[in-house]
């Protein structure tokens, strides 16, 4: 994939579809790593299951072969020299996953960011009944968005309405002028 | 920089709005959002109809949604559309162009536009 954000998104959907609802969506860049952790409150992986994820040929899903999601972004990760962990439960008191992968920015095989402000706002227009919380730590400052925070003051307003997706949008590519991070220099 | 005061500002706008959609949705749009979607320039679909709708105040009787892989990768973007007591419409190899006319002749003025459905593509 030529954007990381796209895995991002590959892998926030599986975080919807475990039925979160919370998912967490970090990323935190120094110089020279940028690391990406996604963490969900959703149904959780059994250790075995955890072991497959990771292996292309598995899926719980029938309509296509091979699940990619998480293999692609260990993928990206592994060929900057970087690695991909995870750790999922399913006990009933504290079952979710998180996934977590280190790249190094300035490996020549080192997948761009890209549009990870379009990634986000699709994802919570997704699935707006989930709680979105979004935090990117750069060098030069941090761009955060909290779903539970906007709802407190929409109300009964949902989190996809037209209006309020478009300032999300907008809420976010602010945050990252405001810290002058070139979003495009990243695509 | 948006402020929280913008959004609160745009609660009150859509408190009378939020009401209709409860009534709603005798038409859903689903846009198939998963990655080959999104490589073949779904993001500029999805937006495309959730503008639209919103603009041609077809809100109450229309749903926009995401869905995860339809299945038919190589016809992506693909959109689906569902409507009570009719059969299923899948337009293919959608363009924000052929959004604006689904949105136009179809959703507004109930044709389909068999030119671009997968039936079309197959036959
Ligand atoms: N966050 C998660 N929580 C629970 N199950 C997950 C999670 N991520 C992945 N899985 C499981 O692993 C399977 C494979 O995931 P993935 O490799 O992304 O492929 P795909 O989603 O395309 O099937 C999923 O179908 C799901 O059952």
């Amino acid at each position: 994939m030529k954007e990381l954000s796209l895995n991002i998104l590959d892998i926030a959907q599986n975080s919807v579809k475990a039925k979160a609802s919370c998912i967490e969506i970090n990323l935190d860049e120094t110089d020279s790593t940028l690391s990406i952790s996604i963490k969900d409150d959703g149904c959780g992986m059994t250790s075995e299951q955890t072991a497959n994820v990771t292996d292309p040929f598995f899926t719980t899903r029938t309509t296509r072969n091979v699940g990619l999601g998480v293999p692609l972004l260990k993928l990206a990760a592994e060929q900057t020299g970087g690695e991909l962990n995870i750790s999922s439960s399913v006990s009933p008191e504290n079952h979710g996953t998180v996934i977590e992968a280190v790249f190094n920015k300035n490996h020549i095989d080192f997948t761009p960011l890209g549009d990870i402000v379009s990634t986000v706002t699709l994802l919570i227009q997704g699935a707006p009944d989930t709680e979105w919380k979004f935090t990117h730590r750069t060098g030069e400052g941090v761009v955060s968005l909290d779903t539970a925070e906007l709802r407190e003051v929409l109300g009964d307003v949902p989190l996809d309405s037209y209006e309020v997706v478009r300032w999300m949008e907008d809420y976010l590519r602010e945050g990252y002028s405001d810290i002058n991070y070139n979003l495009k220099q990243s695509e | 920089m948006k402020s929280l005061e913008e959004l609160a500002a745009i609660r009150d706008r859509m408190k009378d709005k939020v009401v209709l959609r409860e009534g709603n949705g005798q038409i859903r749009v689903v846009v198939g959002m998963a990655t080959c979607g999104i490589a073949a320039g779904a993001r500029p679909v999805l937006n495309a109809f959730v503008e639209g709708v919103s603009k041609e105040n077809l809100s109450d009787k229309v749903t926009v949604s995401q869905t995860g892989c339809i299945g038919v990768c190589q016809f992506e973007p693909v959109v689906e559309v569902f409507e009570a007591g009719k059969e299923k419409v899948t337009y293919i190899k959608m363009t924000p162009e052929k959004a604006a006319e689904v949105i136009e002749k179809h959703l507004k003025g109930g044709n389909v536009i068999t030119e671009y459905t997968i039936g079309n593509a197959i036959s």
